[in-house]
């Protein structure tokens, strides 16, 4: 635990901006502002087949989203080791959407750019809309090698044996193709961007690659 | 009832013998399903982590365009993409400030969505639109002696207050029993596979899976059903991996269960993408496959 001189009651600046911001996620997700109701029974801990793995628990992680100790949270692995099983939001007594909070958690993270040390999972979630961007769906070739290969190339090789298994029996795929209505899905994309950027600031104009997408941020 | 088929990026290639076997059953039952045109990616568990309010979009493009094509069922077997479209639903009915945000950028892509369109898992509308009797009464050849380990995975009964209990569900039990199957004890039958974590972590998923195949073999299955192209593969792809690192052997047959459906319905081997799985049939799958060169 990091120690703090801090006047009890409040929170340091960089501690609040984070809360703020995960709150204003929170808020939208239906039934978010429960996380208040918390009693800490640990049922979630109990129920998490993963939560062996987890440096802090997810029982952990709502207390100290609470005590408004959320860097401690982006600096923990337990959020990215969250499979969204949905099991400890069925056994919650409080009915609090907890896999829907690891989730708000994430995205909270990736604005922040607040990660565990050498930690590039994260990575794979960018990868994938990144080729949901330019495809309108996924490819899965193109995800594992987005990911592997930046990082981990052995791990590529590694996999090849059931790659071509898999590509034997006709289940794996290695030209991406587009979808018709690509256009429009971008336009959403492009709009939701420029909704959320701060006013008098316009998006980067980028050219467009071989396959015709300009990334918008 | 018009129903529309959403196969999702996974059934198209890692999942084909789902896309394959779930077509078969459907026209073997008299009800051909009409893919939904120009679908797109449901943005999966990984879209919604980076994204909130474009995630909720992406995969509402695709209710949207359900409604557009005249259609008020959309059918997503792909446990992934029927947890997003179910919870886009969800979403959207409950927030009308997210709704309104998501109609403002549907309508840069031209489209608009109403909330008319219900997501179902083809395993609830085979069981609860179609009906066990009509299966049973299609059904060509029984599955006696034949001992399964449903498995549905985690995604196609939770979050949701759905079709079936969240963890201890039925429905492929009882579907399967009347084709004359027996199903083991399998408390595990809802128990995360690991899902995109054999990518990021794979030792707790190979855990995970490794449980799961152990409580399927320990109980006398001779195959496992899913529901779930990301299970499938995860169950199926690396059991010898699993014997090299916990030293037992793994080795079970994991089916869609789309697929065991199509064998007792009569269907051909190669309509069901049998010829497509990684591990083997064992004997007593053998003695049920319609193969055309007989």
């Amino acid at each position: 635990m990091r120690s703090e001189q801090r006047v009890p009651g409040s929170l340091p600046e960089s501690q609040a901006e984070l809360r703020r911001k995960f709150l204003q996620d929170v808020r939208l997700v239906p039934g978010g502002d429960r996380v208040s109701r918390c009693l800490q029974c640990g049922a979630c801990t109990g129920s998490c087949p993963v939560s062996y793995a987890m440096d802090i628990s997810p029982r952990t992680v709502v207390a100290l989203f609470r005590a408004g100790q959320v860097e401690e949270i982006l600096r923990s692995r337990s959020i990215w080791i969250c499979a969204s099983c949905y099991m400890c939001t069925t056994r919650c007594p409080q009915d609090i959407k907890i896999t829907d909070l690891f989730y708000a958690m994430k995205r909270t993270a990736m604005d922040a750019g607040l990660f565990p040390d050498r930690f590039p999972v994260h990575l794979l979630s960018k990868n994938f809309v990144r080729i949901v961007n330019r495809y309108g769906r996924n490819h899965e070739g193109l995800l594992m090698a987005g990911y592997y290969l930046g990082r981990n190339p052995l791990g590529l090789l590694a996999l090849l044996p059931l790659g071509w298994q898999m590509f034997r029996r006709g289940r794996v795929s290695l030209f991406p193709k587009k979808i018709k209505g690509l256009e429009a899905i971008r336009a959403m994309i492009q709009e939701a961007e420029t909704l959320k950027m701060p006013p008098g600031r316009h998006p980067a104009t980028y050219e467009k690659d071989a396959v015709g997408y300009a990334p918008t941020v | 009832m018009k129903y529309a088929y959403y196969p999702g990026c996974s059934l198209e290639y890692a999942g084909r013998p789902y896309d394959e076997s779930l077509k078969a059953v459907f026209r073997a039952l008299g009800t051909p399903l009409t893919e939904l045109d120009d679908w797109n990616c449901c943005g999966a568990t990984m879209y919604m982590s980076v994204e909130e309010t474009t995630s909720l979009a992406v995969s509402a493009r695709n209710l949207a365009l359900a409604e557009q094509q005249g259609f008020h069922q959309l059918i997503a077997p792909c446990s992934g993409c029927y947890t997003v479209l179910l919870k886009t639903n969800r979403f959207l009915r409950e927030s009308p400030e997210l709704k309104a945000q998501v109609d403002h950028l549907l309508g840069k892509a031209g489209l608009r969505y109403d909330l008319t369109v219900t997501v179902r898992h083809p395993l609830d509308v085979l069981v609860n639109d179609i009906g066990i009797d009509h299966v049973a009464l299609a059904a060509k050849r029984s599955l006696n002696g034949l001992q399964l380990a449903p498995y549905y995975g985690c995604q196609i009964v939770r979050p949701e207050r759905g079709f079936d209990d969240r963890e201890f569900p039925t429905t492929m039990d009882r579907l399967f029993e009347r084709l004359g199957a027996s199903c083991v004890y399998f408390p595990l039958k809802t128990r995360c596979c690991g899902g995109m974590l054999m990518t990021t972590f794979p030792d707790v998923a190979l855990k995970l899976v490794s449980e799961l195949l152990d409580c399927a073999i320990a109980n006398g299955a001779h195959c496992v059903l899913t529901t779930c192209p990301m299970c499938q593969v995860n169950l199926e792809a690396y059991q010898s991996r699993l014997a090299r690192k916990f030293g037992s052997s793994h080795e079970i047959p994991v089916l869609y269960f789309t697929q065991l459906l199509g064998m007792a319905l009569g269907c051909f081997d190669t309509e069901l993408g049998l010829q497509r799985n990684l591990v083997p049939l064992n004997a007593p799958l053998a003695g049920l496959v319609s193969s055309r060169s007989r």
